[in-house]
């Protein structure tokens, strides 16, 4: 027997940096040449079957390193970039995840880390043919997008999702110097906008754009150079503009890019309609190729018909910055029977999703967002009864996000009946602890319901007041379970112990305000290494109890960020990954590693 | 009948703290003394009629969560979601309401840090795609919301008038909004086609009234005016006791107490 076959642990594998593909032909377990090995694992492509074929053998270890083009790093302290440059010698295209989620709602404090310079630098010799990368909340800034953009002479696609650190700067660095930018992709993040001219850098002889999507940025940008690029890139399938460009300035640019698989429009309302509204309808209906549309800021009934010729393609429509009532979605729906994936704001109200329920018989993914979260007073937006109206037309679905300020266990019982399909549910009842509007009750029944019903949920997210006995429901009955969103919810230790010890496949678990303490935190000891990470803030943990998690598992780093003027023994936020680089080196002073 | 009875005491009505109360609610403040009955109908919120099932409390600012048996001090602005939240979620909070209240401090702002969970960025732009809409102006573009409060219903809902044409409309979608509150039916009168005076007589089956407040601060009738008319002078929306509706329109009031 080969010693070196079935490593099972993460670390072992890794630390063996095996430089040969050739091993020995007396050991060789595998019947295949290497180049055929690789060849044959070069077709896989998820990175999770990838791992698992990387535990078969060591040549198949070998094999699968080597023919690896891409890597996916889900929590970029989980290991380092001198690890994987080492096991991995031949990627073109990297992802990479930085900090914890509840970043996004500000719960991180800035200087958290994450940098993704530490990375460039490993990269620039491992990788120098390096294409692709992809980050998601990482610390950037505009010298390491500079960096980026002068080290690698073949990059090609950036894309930039909830990243903060860097501004318009770094986007010039990138359009200046990447002659063979195929995407740039710049989501959500906090940057500091200074303007625009970072468009008017892409050369003229630039002309690979595939994907351009700068919606969400906030400075106007030169109109001719857009216009420019976008008629010299005769490949580009996605322009996602911002809200600076007007309904004439688009119908321009559809003239030019006909060819348009995903659009993004600027605004979608003008005081002068310079040229007729039918022009515009036209121009949508030779767009042929539009599956994907979203921006629509300001969408009135005045403009809103003429995407009509283009709804019937779409499969997505994202109407998030539209804030349509009712009716105008109603019209637009009659003609988007073929809609997969929609987004809305909750202006539309139940009525509005009735209308979906009943023109959408296709739909997978639903997500209704409050058009105004932060005003007590009004109490507007979509209800129960919308939900449902939804799952009755659409049983197909299996993505949900619903904001709303009711819900009821009935409710939720029904739609799960409707649509047992879930993988993702995210039902945000957005008055924390608040029970079932009707009867008064816990929501717990509602979590029961769900996860007894959809049994390939893998993602869930729950709100509203609920008592231990909905984690009693999930640790049961959640077998696929990957990720787990609590807030205010939960009535002792009980519950997260319900969760960390059911729950087979829970990768990450974050909670907010629970009353979950030590005991808690420490049934989760032979789990943690089997997840991704794990959060807690404003719970009861103490910094005792990770001193003490942190003891018995040196291989998680159990990392406490401390609160200004907060009581020393409190564990304020927690957070907790399985790592195979040890301790962060780059960890600001409010962050101890324990 | 006497007004002022006790009962207003006993209704459940939320509201921000230092808003709903009568003193400072500035466009009650409009009213004459001789509306001062209407004051009455928004009472303070008593704590005492409230049968709290639950009294488990929670804290919003991070790292203050403490025993989960006790009620915990909150911060009042998460009174003021009291008012979209029912009564019996924790009985503390509403004492904390009163409190304020009584003691005239105006709401606090602030918000628990991070909910609802939803991205900043995407907050800024929606926010901003609001007030756009608001501040436009143009007819069909903006919305036109009225505030609609029910007398007995535990908060108030808004409606967008300009969703509308016709009051059947009106009259239905606010029989859907508040359908779970009243004790009597509604009916389903829906395949009558209603006028203008049968709005009345609908509601009237259920011993509530329509009422609105116009621009002169007075309290009339929903029906008596043509709907453009309507729209353009209705300020807010109430749902009142028929009973309570006395010197708004006497012909139509008697007619419902004649009913009942």
């Amino acid at each position: 027997m080969d010693p070196n076959q079935k490593r099972a642990k993460a670390v072992d594998r890794v630390d063996s940096v095996d430089t040969g593909a050739a091993s020995s032909e007396s050991t060789r377990m595998c019947p295949f040449p290497d180049e055929v090995l690789e060849r044959v694992l070069s077709l896989i492509g998820s990175h999770k079957d990838r791992s698992s074929v990387s535990l078969v053998c060591k040549d198949w270890y070998n094999a699968e390193r080597w023919s690896r083009r891409h890597v996916f790093i889900g929590n970029c302290y989980s290991v380092s970039p001198e690890i994987v440059a080492a096991r991995f010698p031949r990627i073109r295209s990297v992802t990479l995840k930085g900090k914890p989620r509840f970043s996004d709602f500000n719960l991180v404090p800035e200087d958290w880390g994450a940098d993704v310079h530490p990375w460039l630098s490993v990269f620039s010799t491992a990788y120098p043919f390096l294409e692709e990368l992809r980050l998601k909340r990482m610390a950037v800034s505009d010298e390491s997008l500079e960096f980026l953009a002068t080290n690698f002479q073949g990059f090609k696609a950036l894309s930039l999702l909830s990243c903060d650190g860097f501004s318009t700067d770094g986007l010039k660095a990138i359009a200046t110097n990447c002659k063979n930018l195929t995407e740039l992709d710049v989501q959500e993040n906090g940057i500091d906008d200074l303007g625009g001219h970072w468009l008017s850098c892409f050369p003229e002889s630039l002309s690979s754009l595939e994907i351009l999507n700068f919606a969400s940025l906030n400075s106007e940008v030169s109109f001719d150079a857009l216009e420019k690029l976008v008629s010299r890139c005769k490949s580009l399938r996605v322009l996602k503009v911002n809200r600076n460009v007007s309904l004439d300035q688009l119908q321009k640019l559809l003239l030019q890019a006909p060819q348009l698989m995903e659009l993004g429009t600027g605004t979608f309302m003008q005081e002068l309609v310079s040229g007729p509204v039918t022009e515009l309808k036209n121009t949508f209906s030779n767009c042929k190729h539009l599956v994907t549309l979203s921006g629509l800021w300001d969408a009135t009934p005045l403009y809103l018909p003429v995407i009509y010729p283009a709804c019937a393609r779409l499969t997505f429509l994202n109407l998030s910055y539209a804030t349509l009532r009712s009716i105008e979605l109603a019209n637009l729906l009659t003609h988007s029977k073929s809609l997969r994936r929609l987004w809305l704001l909750d202006t539309v109200g139940d009525k509005g999703l009735e209308a979906v329920g009943s023109c959408c018989p296709l739909l997978e993914e639903l997500r209704v967002f409050p058009a105004d979260p932060f005003d007590q007073e009004i109490f507007l937006g979509v209800t129960e009864s919308g939900f449902v109206s939804v799952s009755r037309g659409c049983p197909k679905l299996r993505y949900v996000l619903y904001f709303c300020r009711q819900m009821t266990n009935a409710a939720v019982a029904t739609i799960a009946q409707n649509c047992p399909d879930f993988t993702h549910f995210r039902l945000c009842i957005m008055n924390p602890g608040q029970p079932d509007y009707l009867t008064k009750e816990p929501m717990d029944e509602a979590f029961g319901a769900i996860v007894k019903t959809c049994t390939k949920l893998q993602r869930l997210a729950v709100s509203g007041l609920l008592t231990d006995r909905t984690f009693e429901y999930i640790g049961k009955y959640a077998k696929n379970l990957e990720t787990l969103s609590v807030a205010f919810a939960g009535s002792s230790d009980l519950g997260m112990e319900y969760v960390l010890g059911g729950c087979p496949k829970l990768r990450k678990l974050e909670i907010r305000d629970c009353p979950f303490g030590n005991a808690a935190l420490l049934s989760g000891l032979t789990k943690y290494e089997s997840m991704r990470s794990l959060w807690m803030s404003a719970c009861n943990v103490t910094m005792n109890g990770c001193r003490e998690l942190a003891k018995e598992k040196p291989r998680l780093n159990v990392e406490v960020m401390k609160d200004e003027g907060s009581d020393d023994s409190q564990a304020h936020k927690v957070y907790v990954y399985r790592t195979v680089a040890g301790p962060r080196r780059d960890a600001p002073p409010f962050v101890l590693t324990l | 009948m006497n007004l002022r009875l006790n009962l207003k005491a006993t209704e459940l009505r939320l509201g921000l703290p230092g808003s709903r109360s009568p003193e400072r609610n500035p466009e009650l403040s409009l009213l004459s003394s001789s509306k001062i009955d209407e004051n009455s109908h928004f009472p303070l919120f008593s704590p005492k009629s409230v049968v709290s099932r639950n009294k488990r409390g929670f804290a919003f600012s991070e790292g203050t969560l403490g025993s989960n048996t006790e009620a915990h001090i909150i911060q009042s602005s998460m009174a003021a979601s009291v008012q979209e939240s029912h009564c019996e979620a924790n009985d503390t909070k509403q004492n904390h309401s009163n409190a304020a209240n009584n003691s005239n401090t105006p709401p606090t702002k602030a918000q628990v840090v991070g909910w609802p969970p939803l991205r900043s960025s995407f907050r800024k732009n929606s926010m901003a795609t609001i007030t756009s809409k608001k501040v436009e102006g143009k007819s069909g573009a903006s919305a036109l919301f009225v505030k609609v409060s029910m007398d007995g219903a535990p908060y108030l809902r808004k409606v967008d008038l300009r969703a509308y044409s016709v009051y059947q409309e009106l009259s239905c979608a606010l029989e859907k909004m508040f359908s779970c509150f009243t004790i009597g039916e509604y009916g389903s009168h829906g395949n009558e086609k209603l006028s203008e005076t049968k709005l009345k007589d609908l509601l009237h089956g259920s011993e509530y009234v329509l009422t609105y407040e116009d621009k002169d601060g007075d309290w009339m009738l929903v029906g008596d005016v043509p709907w453009e008319m309507f729209i353009g002078t209705c300020k807010r929306l109430r749902i009142m006791k028929s009973c309570d509706a006395i010197g708004l329109a006497p012909r139509a009031v008697e007619q419902s107490c004649n009913r009942k």
